[in-house]
């Protein structure tokens, strides 16, 4: 092979590009090619490895490219010479063979596939929502998301890079921004939240998988922080303002809603936060479908009720109330911003549960879940250092 | 004990079914000087001598080497560089056919091989030049030395073959179960151990049924585990740990917890230089995936892998990838030119898949929970990739066995195993260097 030919090789394999035109079968010539390919297979993989390198293809000899009409030519051929047999088609060596690293199998899940399960998984609570809160909770859902994914279409645009939308991350921080938001809230909040959340702290840190922050929750804690007032005002679900369940308890000492009003959603509240049910049925879908792992979730969800009891405190109405749930199967599951190993899970997931209810017992605002879970986010990095899973036949550390 | 991590491929045992088949005699074949972990070997014959079937034609100076015998009779064409599957190319010798087959009249058999001594049999398994078949072709009778502080006290049989696609030791368990017994006898012998082990994953469940009646028939004191399906469940810190409890301390071996771990193609190749006189110049491999006729074909050593395929019926696609072994940890191959080696145990060929958009790392954690070997794979890719390799060794980058666990269930189809390779090849050349 040629340098040219060797270099356009390369510059093939850098880019990615595995797809190749047809190429006429071909015989193993003798000796000096197949010297020559070794050679060149010994300098190939001596070079550096390019760093985002999936494949590489080894061009093995350029053939002259033959139409694949001549081939269906001669396959029609073949078949007329011996009908009765139905022989199998014969075919030679391609041309080249990719080489790449093993394994050289894969299993068939995808980042997309993943997103959108969960997109689906969100949709319980989000109908749940729009039952109980009507147009407005549509308005805001659908403001949401709108926003998320055309702050993500126009950033990309903006960067020069290649649009992410359809990886599905976009629509589930809209979705969540949504849920996490009072269904009173003026139409730019939920616009304003969105921009935020996929512009600042998800594009800005690096996209999808670099993030330190859940985007929704950043958002949410942006607009708590800039417009207090607007973010608590709540619908009761007869259509009258009121407070929420963690509300009356905050300010009044006891909460006067039933059990199975809580569970089923019929309370003031955030639009996807309030029917425990929609959320469990979710979340539940997303555990049976292994897209979540069980330790945060139940470490989170224990933990919190846990507190409840040894202060004195009804677990089952602490549960049940507020964002824990959704906070719980959700947020504090999203991939990026929690550890990845099992017992950071398992910290992780004790972690936002002590946070939200020392917030929800001693601490200013009625709702700990959002900030326990961001700050619990800040120590994802940390959290991944100290429980590094000591490697088969390791020595403790 | 459960094994750790590890995956659940679709295994697409094609094979499992189909007899073995001898391969006809080749017209050439190519044996490299390099078909084993250790020392290549150097060649005893010239260019223009004629050999016969078996003889040894490049002898291994070194303790951890083996020698490698011709497997068919006829005339050394050449000794130079060709294509290896493993090592890319190595020096090797290429023996045109006579067309006949004419035995080394050297070779005789031993009377009642079982009565002589420890050290004569580990000799004849020596010069046999068996080394492991299962891929990793460490040399048996290096294994079968262990020091004297090093008591071994059981000796497990690897049938495990947790490879998808694979099925040359399914076939040979079921086919040889008698050669593999008494295979195991004689290691059994060697290492003076009381307890001897055949594992075999129980989706094989005929092999295990014909290897407990077997053993039952010869009144051998050998017992067969059933091991839970799953990948990498073959691989032999993983065996050792679901047959036994005990760990093998990393970076360390199999004797260290007093376990030696061989192939049941290996016990085969035992049998066959004890009772046989054979030295080891044929085995099983499986060809299968995108060719005509998939087959378990019973191969001479150094056939080309152009000729398997031409017996096979040729390719029953369009066939991008040429494996040599299995899926998981298998090598794509550039070239047909390649012959069958002593550790190839398949030949696949795979057709062209569509290409899986690959996304950054969304630390989803699949990769920690499928590794064997309990790593952080993302972690150390993260830092292969940055040339980082100081943290990559920190976080353990060397003990990767390569299974492919944490590439196969990646969603992101991040090809870890690549990038943790790159950062465990440049710690173990730091660590010699040091």
């Amino acid at each position: 092979m040629t340098d040219d030919k060797l270099k356009e090789a390369l510059a093939r394999i850098y880019r990615r590009d595995v797809s190749v035109e047809p190429k006429k079968a071909f015989e193993i010539k003798k000796e000096p090619v197949i010297d020559t390919t070794v050679k060149e297979n010994v300098k190939e993989a001596q070079k550096p490895e390019p760093e985002n390198q999936v494949m590489t293809e080894y061009v093995k000899e350029q053939d002259k490219p033959a139409a694949p009409i001549i081939k269906l030519q001669q396959k029609k051929e073949f078949k007329k010479e011996e009908p009765a047999d139905e022989p199998k088609p014969v075919i030679k060596a391609p041309s080249k063979f990719t080489v790449s690293s093993n394994p050289h199998i894969k299993d068939n899940s995808s980042v997309k596939n993943i997103m959108w399960m969960v997109v689906v998984s969100l949709l319980p609570a989000a109908i749940a929502g729009v039952y109980f809160f009507k147009l407005r909770a549509l308005s805001v859902i659908v403001l949401s998301v709108a926003s998320a994914v055309a702050t993500e279409i126009i950033i990309n645009k903006l960067a020069k890079k290649p649009v992410t939308v359809h990886d599905g991350s976009a629509v589930i921080t809209g979705l969540l921004m949504a849920l996490i938001l009072s269904p009173l809230v003026p139409w730019w909040i939920p616009v304003l939240g969105s921009i935020f959340a996929i512009a600042i702290a998800k594009l800005a840190f690096g996209g999808l998988g670099h993030n330190i922050f859940n985007p929704a929750l950043a958002g949410r804690a942006f607009l708590v922080a800039s417009f207090p007032a607007l973010m608590t005002r709540w619908l009761l679900t007869d259509g009258v303002t009121g407070a929420t369940p963690l509300g009356m308890l905050k300010e009044a000492g006891v909460a006067t809603v039933s059990y199975f009003d809580l569970f089923i959603g019929n309370i003031g509240g955030c639009i996807g936060e309030t029917s425990a049910l929609a959320i469990i049925l979710g979340g539940a879908f997303l555990l049976y479908k292994k897209i979540i792992d069980w330790r945060i979730p139940t470490l989170y969800i224990g933990t919190s009720a846990l507190i409840a009891v040894i202060f004195g405190r009804n677990p089952l109405f602490h549960v049940l109330s507020g964002g824990l749930l959704l906070g719980a199967f959700f947020m504090a599951t999203d991939y990026v911003t929690t550890p990845i190993t099992k017992n950071g899970k398992l910290l992780f997931g004790f972690g936002c549960g002590f946070l939200t209810m020392a917030i929800r017992l001693w601490g200013g605002y009625p709702e700990g879940v959002m900030f326990s879970i961001l700050l619990m986010n800040a120590f994802t990095p940390l959290i991944d250092r100290w429980t590094r899973p000591v490697q088969f036949g390791g020595k403790k550390r | 004990m459960k094994a750790i991590g590890g995956i659940h491929p679709n295994y697409n045992k094609f094979t499992s079914k189909s007899k073995i088949e001898v391969a006809p005699s080749p017209k050439l074949v190519i044996l490299p000087l390099s078909q084993h972990i250790g020392a290549p070997c150097e060649p005893l014959v010239n260019v223009g001598d004629t050999v016969k079937v078996g003889q040894k034609i490049a002898e291994a100076k070194a303790f951890v080497s083996a020698p490698i015998h011709s497997s068919i009779s006829g005339t050394v064409k050449k000794i130079e560089d060709m294509p290896h599957p493993v090592l890319g190319k190595c020096k090797a010798i290429i023996i045109e056919s006579d067309g006949k087959i004419d035995w080394d009249p050297t070779i005789k058999q031993r009377d009642n091989p079982m009565s002589l001594d420890k050290e004569e049999l580990k000799n004849m398994i020596k010069e046999a030049g068996i080394v492991g078949m299962g891929g990793a072709t460490f040399p048996t009778h290096v294994k079968l030395s262990p020091p004297k502080e090093k008591p071994i006290n059981i000796l497990i049989l690897n049938g495990a073959e947790c490879e998808p696609y694979l099925t040359c030791d399914h076939k040979l368990m079921i086919e040889k179960c008698t050669e593999i017994i008494k295979g195991a006898l004689i290691i059994k012998k060697i290492l003076d151990v009381q307890k001897v082990v055949i594992g075999v994953e129980d989706n094989k469940e005929n092999a295990i049924l014909v290897l407990r009646e077997k053993i039952e028939e010869m009144n051998a004191d050998i017992k067969v585990i059933a091991l839970p399906t799953s990948y990498p469940q073959g691989a032999e810190k993983t065996l050792i740990y679901t047959v036994t409890g005990k760990v093998v301390p990393a970076g360390g071996l199999p004797m260290d917890v007093g376990a030696v771990v061989q192939n049941v193609s290996t016990a085969k190749a035992v049998y066959d230089a004890v009772y046989e006189s054979k030295p080891l110049i044929e085995r099983v491999v499986t060809v299968t995936g995108a060719v005509n006729d998939r087959k378990n074909l019973l191969v001479k050593i150094g056939t080309p892998v152009k000729q398997i395929i031409e017996f096979c019926g040729g390719y029953s696609g369009a066939a991008s990838k040429l494996i040599s072994g299995g899926p998981m940890m298998g090598i794509a191959q550039c070239t047909e030119d390649i012959p069958v080696l002593k550790g190839s145990s398949g030949i696949l060929v795979l057709a062209k898949q569509p290409e899986a958009e690959e996304f950054d790392c969304i630390r989803c954690g699949k990769c920690v929970e499928a590794c064997p070997m309990q790593l952080m794979p993302t972690t150390i890719a993260q830092y292969a990739e940055k040339d980082m390799i100081e943290k990559a060794d920190e976080y353990n980058a060397a003990d990767c066995i390569e299974c492919g666990c944490c590439s196969y269930v990646c969603p992101s189809k991040i090809p870890l195993v690549q990038k943790i390779k790159i950062a465990k090849n440049q710690i173990l050349a730091d660590r010699k260097k040091k």
